[in-house]
Formats: structure tokens, C-alpha cells, sequence
């Protein structure tokens, strides 16, 4: 029992082209390996079920330095398999019994992986953040205005007041701003999505981060694109944007009701 | 402004946008996580693991700490600063302020029924200030969108 394994599968790509770098290590320290089926191509890696199985999983996924290095794993794979064509992630841990089990998964599915690939192909994933000190949004401050004939503690509450409204018109010009942004990027882009502000520590900034979204940008646009970025900074002076990229497409994989338009990509996932 | 060492400077992206990545600086985890746990393709495996069982806070508390450098950087007290982490507290401080203001307005109220009780507005006022304050969190906000709306309740 403590030798079975299974198949984690990172990604999904075209037949023609797939290859995996040689040496190329998974989640489980594993070798990565490509399994073809129904005219397609899975990058899977054999893992430990001692490790990966249900209830191993769940509790090394409340390990964090665990869990770290395994997400990092599994985005490292993907990214090479991602270098020699375009490619469908798979969300973390996704696992099947066997290879069969992977052929019949490839086969089931196929119309979905292709429409996810036909959008996918010759586009890719950018990833633009902004970040704004919040002093550089708040209106001058009116000094103390709250006149003389108030107590004490009315002043304070004016005051308080004042700050409080201060800050919320700065976060209001901050937004202005990133919306402003984000339609400039999005006419670049085939798709949006947007993502949450991450947390302040974990991705080590100050302020406030008022945008963190992804376009999906076909590939001889990509020069525009991180030019559009360039100028629209200089047009923002009080905003810091950072481009990553180009990601595998995680971003755009929701297998596509194909009615929908761009943007909330990401919130439509198919379950 | 300081940002902290890691922080990526808004030029760093615009080097050399075409190439695919060089590998030599690994991604940033908050950027990764977001994509390799959120995003991605969610096709039902033979093995279940519900990713939404991962007690997210936990993860963020703990991703925290696991750095103990990044943790001293931080200052002990840096959990009381985030609203998603202390939601516990922030609810003792905001009762502890109610009930003091209560007894304010009791002892007030003692002091001088024939005030007429008029100094019950102000604090009444200023519960809903405090309030109003804590719930206002920008950060956290969802970005690209207009902000308002959410915040119906003021005066």
C-alpha cells in the first residue's frame, strides 16, 4: 500500500509540440513525464499515495513550508511545459488513480480542453499590479477648521471626521485612477480577470494595492502591451505598476460559456 | 515611502516583457499561490481534496510566521494591524467602547435628569463614527472597482 501511487497532472497541451525538459522534477520530487491521448498531451507525475493520498495531502497542506514548496513545484512544471506552446493548468492537486484513468479523463473532456487551447493559443497571461501610498491620494489636510466655539470633544470627533472622510476620498481618487488603468490594459487584452489585493506581508508591500488583475495578451501585442504599462505610469506618476509575467494562462481556463464577454473570467470557474 | 526588500520596483517587469520567464528569480509566492490554488483548470480527480478545506487564514497566519525573519521585520505585533486577522479583537474593543460609553451616558444621565438628557446625541453620534471607521478597510478591497455603494450607511 505504502508503494501506490498516483497521477497528478499539471497541465494539458496540443499533441504536436509537447515535450517536457529532460530532468524536469514534480511536486513529489518525481520525474515528469507526458501521458497522449484523444489527440492531446497530459504532463502527469507519479506520486507517492504516503504523501499525496486524501488524508496525507490534507494535513501536509496545512504545512506551510510544505505547501509552499509543492505549489512552487507544481507552477515550475507547468511553466516549462508552458515554454514549447501553450498549455492548459490544472488547478493544484488534481489527481487520478493511473495513466488509464488520465487517457479516459483526456478523452471525456477533450471539447473542453480545445476550446480552452483554441483561446489560449498564441495569447498569454500578464499580470498587472498597482500600488499607491495612500498620503499621496488624500486631500490636503484643511488644517483646524472646527473652529473655536466647539468643545473639546466635538473637535475631536470633527477631527476624526475630517481624517477618516480624508481617507476615503483618497481611496476613491486611488480607484478612479486603477479603473482608469485597467481600461486602457483591457483594450490590449483578449480577456481580463481580476484578483483580490493580496495580502500586504505575504507579497511584502506597503499601502494599498488597487489592482491585481490578469489579461490574457495575444503575443505580438505583448511590446504594446508592456508599453502601455510604461506610459500609463508616467501618465500616473503617483502610481506603481508591476507587470510579471507572461504566466501560464491560469487565469483564463474556465472552460467557456462561450457567451461570455471579457473580464470576471475569474470568477466564473467551472466546477 | 519604503517598501519592503523584496518589493519589486515598477520597472523590473518592463525589462524584457517577451521572453518567457528567465527562471533566475522565482516567481513571487503571493502571486503564485493566487494563481496555482485559485485559478486553473478544476477537473474532479480520483482523489478529492477540497481545496476550500484549507483553512485559508490559517495559511496566511502561518505563511506569516514560517518566515522568522520576515515575522521580526514585521514586529510582534503585526497581526493586530490586519482586520481579516483580528476580527476577534476589533469586536472586544468596539464592545469594550460601547460600554463605556453606556456607563458614560448612565452616569451622565444620574448626574442630571434635569439636563434633560441632553447630551445623549453626541454619543450616539460617535458610536456610529467609530464604527464606521473600523469598518472601512480600502486595502482589502476588490480591485478595479468603484468604491461606495458598500458603504451605504453614512450619514
Amino acid at each position: 500500500m505504502n508503494d501506490a501511487v498516483a497521477t497528478w497532472l499539471y497541465a494539458v497541451a496540443p499533441t504536436a509540440g509537447t515535450s517536457v525538459p529532460a530532468g524536469l522534477k514534480g511536486v513529489a520530487g518525481e520525474p515528469v513525464r507526458v501521458v497522449e491521448g484523444a489527440g492531446l498531451s497530459a504532463v502527469v507525475g507519479s506520486v507517492p499515495l504516503s504523501d499525496f493520498g486524501e488524508e496525507e495531502l490534507r494535513a501536509h497542506l496545512e504545512d506551510l513550508p510544505w505547501l509552499e514548496a509543492a505549489v512552487r513545484a507544481h507552477h515550475w512544471v507547468i511553466d516549462n511545459a508552458a515554454r514549447s506552446g501553450c498549455v492548459v493548468p490544472l488547478r493544484f492537486a488534481t489527481m487520478y488513480r493511473d495513466d488509464a484513468r488520465i487517457r479516459s479523463l483526456l478523452d471525456e473532456r477533450r471539447a473542453d480542453f480545445d476550446s480552452v487551447l483554441d483561446l489560449l493559443a498564441g495569447r498569454t497571461e500578464w499580470g498587472v499590479k498597482a500600488y499607491v501610498d495612500p498620503q499621496a491620494f488624500v486631500p490636503d489636510s484643511p488644517g483646524d477648521r472646527t473652529g473655536g466655539h466647539s468643545s473639546p470633544g466635538t473637535a475631536y470627533l470633527l477631527r476624526r471626521k475630517e481624517q477618516q472622510r480624508g481617507r476615503e476620498t483618497a481611496h476613491v481618487r486611488a480607484t478612479e485612477c486603477a479603473e482608469a488603468i485597467h481600461a486602457a490594459l483591457a483594450e490590449l487584452a483578449v480577456r481580463t480577470a481580476e484578483h483580490p489585493p493580496q495580502d500586504a506581508r505575504l507579497a511584502e508591500y506597503e499601502g494599498w494595492m488597487v489592482l491585481n488583475n490578469s489579461y490574457l495578451v495575444p503575443d505580438p501585442r505583448v511590446e504594446e502591451f508592456a508599453a502601455a504599462v510604461a506610459s500609463l505610469e508616467q501618465r500616473f506618476p503617483e502610481i506603481r505598476l508591476e507587470l510579471s509575467g507572461p504566466w501560464p494562462a491560469y487565469s483564463f481556463t474556465a472552460i467557456s460559456d462561450s457567451g461570455q464577454d471579457s473580464g470576471q473570467e475569474g470568477e466564473s470557474r467551472a466546477q | 515611502m519604503s517598501q519592503g526588500p523584496d518589493w519589486a520596483g515598477p520597472s523590473r517587469g518592463g525589462t524584457s516583457p517577451a521572453r518567457r520567464p528567465s527562471h533566475s528569480e522565482p516567481a513571487n509566492l503571493a502571486d503564485i499561490l493566487e494563481r496555482v490554488l485559485d485559478k486553473g483548470i478544476v477537473i474532479a480527480g480520483d482523489i478529492r481534496i477540497n481545496l476550500l478545506d484549507i483553512e485559508l487564514l490559517t495559511i496566511k497566519i502561518r505563511l506569516i510566521i514560517a518566515s522568522v525573519d520576515r515575522a521580526r521585520e514585521m514586529g510582534i505585533d503585526w497581526w493586530e494591524h490586519d482586520p481579516t486577522l483580528s476580527v476577534g479583537e476589533r469586536d472586544v474593543v468596539e464592545e469594550n467602547e460601547r460600554l463605556r460609553r453606556r456607563i458614560g451616558e448612565l452616569e451622565a444621565g444620574r448626574r442630571s435628569t434635569a439636563d434633560a438628557g441632553l447630551g445623549r446625541a453626541e454619543p450616539r453620534q460617535e458610536e456610529g463614527e467609530e464604527r464606521e471607521e473600523q469598518e472601512a478597510e480600502p486595502r482589502r478591497r476588490p480591485p478595479g472597482r468603484r468604491s461606495g455603494g458598500d458603504r451605504g450607511s453614512r450619514p
